[in-house]
């Protein structure tokens, strides 16, 4: 679904170039629910960033379903591949701090309004248990809360990939273990998810595991 | 959930932001629209100001010119038109006319169409002894006035003295004991006293009247005259040159003197003050106009600057709104809204800003301007009389949103231009 090949992405550092990927190739596939795991720097988020297209690697190639290789398009047409392709968990959740639950469900349709909208909005209120927080502010929810809010958000343009950066890890094992629940659930529906974490207890619901190390994968 | 849903929610999250970008507006505005009615309201009140000051010019002046014809009326006749063989150094010793015309002329003068002369007097006059008294007299002949064909008669200043009656002077008929129906002889000639004048303190107390006729008889100049005496119209100044001009059209061989008065001394002044009143309105009326110029100077400095502050604080603020939804940027990039949409998203809060500061802006100088104007009724509603009111709210409204649009490009296009990953990266 999502390959990767031979990426190489580096930043400048305050004592030069730091190669964050050095010729990384991977694959993602549907049914897959991929961890990368790894020490805090050795390029896990990047190479999540580079998958999602939204981190333009200095070489090498990323494929969507072999074929789109989303840098080949402007920001804008990335952004519409994007958004029907992949959706987002994020360790900080990113929830809009002034709109409410369903709201926050909701953002992924400001580019595509659709009657129905509301309502799948609802069901997936309804499948993470937020029924009772759906009118509250990310402010007044608890942080399992705040990220089914964010799971939710992700799974609203129905993806093929989620791109899970950390997200469990500002939470309690119940929480943590109820997201990967749905995580798992999703991959089992026939979604993608690429998992990066450094917690052995979320990667022990991945079907496969990556580990990097300086920008490469060891294992 | 659209777009502008988003951005009003986002607003009433950031309400100090929003704030602060609507109070520069809303001051902008505001000081945009005072200026232009505060400028509007400088010239009614000009406009009011110099009204009053010409009607109470004009009401001065009209008092003057009616004092001056009464003056005139008290004082008498102010020219004198004489044969123009006549030597004036005699005229002026011996004060009368020793060259003589047609009595005629008096008529042709009355008939014609001058417009400068009125109450025209035909009279005969000499001094003589009077040869029954022993006495120097000034003998004056007058068939009364001759009224001009053209002009609305005119109540006469001399009233004509009918034939075989005789009109004496102060001097003459107190020192002589004369009283009214006497009969008296003059040069052979019986006269009944007709009237006996109170004492005028000139000539006139040595002087006695009898009717033109008489006196031609009398002095045997049948058909003659000596003088015509009569008013000269005041109405504008520097009229003598044309008045002789067109004496001497119309009687040829003659010449016009003015002779100097009290009245023509206050006509004359009449003239300089109705001058000197004209000048200081001029002079009223070009102050005004150099304030009025000076004050839209200042305004077409002062504006454009409020309005440049105006716009970097709605862009600073506009910016700091940037800043402070990183965070959300990258998010909303990251599920796909296209940076088109994020750029709408900020414009679309700087024209909210724009429109509401606009209409705030309005409203307030409305209230500012009826505040100021409370204590004048009348100018209040000559301001709202003439006061573009529509119009002028819906291009400050136009211009607030067009300005903040304008001052919020730069924010927005920070904005649409953000790279999520940046973002995203950072956690």
């Amino acid at each position: 679904m999502i390959k990767l090949n031979n990426i190489i992405r580096s930043f400048n550092g305050p004592k030069g170039k730091v190669a964050a990927l050095n010729d990384v190739s991977m694959n993602l596939s549907s049914g897959e629910l991929l961890a990368v795991k790894g020490p805090s720097g050795c390029g896990k988020s990047t190479l999540l960033l580079t998958a999602a297209g939204m981190l333009k690697p200095d070489s090498g190639e990323v494929l969507y379903d072999g074929k789109d290789n989303p840098y080949n398009y402007s920001p804008d047409k990335r952004s519409v591949l994007r958004s029907g392709l992949i959706g987002f968990v994020f360790q900080q959740f990113h929830l809009i701090p002034y709109l409410t639950v369903k709201e926050n469900i909701l953002v992924p349709a400001l580019s595509m309004p659709d009657e129905n909208n509301s309502t799948r909005a609802e069901e997936l209120i309804s499948k993470f248990g937020l029924e009772h927080r759906s009118d509250h502010l990310p402010g007044q929810l608890s942080t399992g809360e705040k990220q089914r809010t964010a799971l939710a958000r992700a799974l609203f343009n129905r993806p093929k990939v989620i791109m899970a950066d950390e997200p469990t890890g500002n939470l309690d094992d119940e929480n943590a273990d109820t997201v990967m629940d749905h995580l798992k659930s999703y991959v089992d529906d026939g979604g993608a998810v690429l998992l990066v974490t450094h917690s052995a207890r979320a990667a022990k619901f991945a079907t496969r595991t990556l580990n990097m190390k300086s920008g490469l994968i060891v294992s | 959930m659209n777009v502008r849903q988003l951005v009003i929610k986002e607003i009433l999250h950031r309400k100090l932001n929003f704030a602060l970008s609507l109070t520069a507006v809303i001051i902008a505005t505001a000081s945009l629209v005072c200026s232009v009615m505060l400028l509007r309201l400088y010239d009614i009140k000009t406009t009011e100001i110099l009204h009053t000051k010409e009607a109470e010019l004009k009401q001065r002046m009209d008092k003057l010119k009616d004092d001056t014809r009464k003056s005139m009326l008290k004082l008498g006749f102010n020219l004198v038109i004489l044969p123009e063989d006549q030597n004036l150094s005699d005229w002026y010793s011996d004060d009368y006319s020793t060259k003589y015309m047609p009595e005629s002329y008096a008529d042709k003068l009355a008939a014609s169409d001058i417009i400068y002369i009125r109450h025209i007097l035909p009279s005969l006059q000499q001094k003589i002894t009077w040869p029954e008294r022993k006495r120097t007299i000034i003998l004056v002949g007058t068939r009364g006035e001759v009224p001009n064909e053209h002009l609305s008669p005119k109540k006469p200043m001399e009233q004509a003295v009918p034939d075989g009656t005789i009109v004496l002077g102060h001097e003459l008929h107190t020192s002589l004991g004369i009283k009214v129906s006497d009969s008296i002889k003059l040069m052979g000639k019986t006269f009944k006293v007709k009237n006996c004048y109170t004492e005028r303190g000139s000539k006139d107390d040595i002087t006695a009247w009898i009717s033109l006729k008489d006196a031609q008889t009398l002095l045997e100049k049948e058909g003659l005259i000596n003088a015509i005496l009569a008013l000269k119209c005041l109405c504008t100044d520097d009229i003598l040159p044309v008045i002789r001009k067109e004496v001497a059209e119309i009687l040829p061989g003659t010449q016009v003197i003015e002779r100097g008065s009290k009245a023509v001394a206050r006509a004359e002044a009449r003239i300089q003050v109705g001058a000197e009143a004209k000048l200081t309105l001029e002079k009223e009326k070009e102050g005004r106009e150099v304030i009025g110029k000076e004050r839209r100077r200042m305004v077409s400095v002062l504006i454009p600057v409020i309005l440049f502050a105006c716009a970097l604080w709605v862009a600073f603020m506009g910016y700091i709104n940037v800043r402070s939804r990183c965070e959300e940027i990258g998010i909303l990039r990251a599920v796909g809204v296209s940076s088109k949409t994020i750029f709408m998203l900020f414009t679309y809060k700087h024209i909210f800003i724009g429109i509401t500061g606009g209409l705030a802006g309005i409203v307030i100088s409305g209230i500012l301007t009826f505040a100021f104007t409370s204590s004048a009724p009348a100018v209040q509603k000559a301001l709202l009389a003439s006061f573009p009111a529509v119009k002028l709210g819906l291009m400050s409204v136009i211009g607030a949103a067009l300005l903040t649009i304008a001052a919020g490009w730069i924010p927005s296009m920070i904005a649409s231009g953000q790279d999520p990953a940046e973002v995203l990266r950072e956690e």
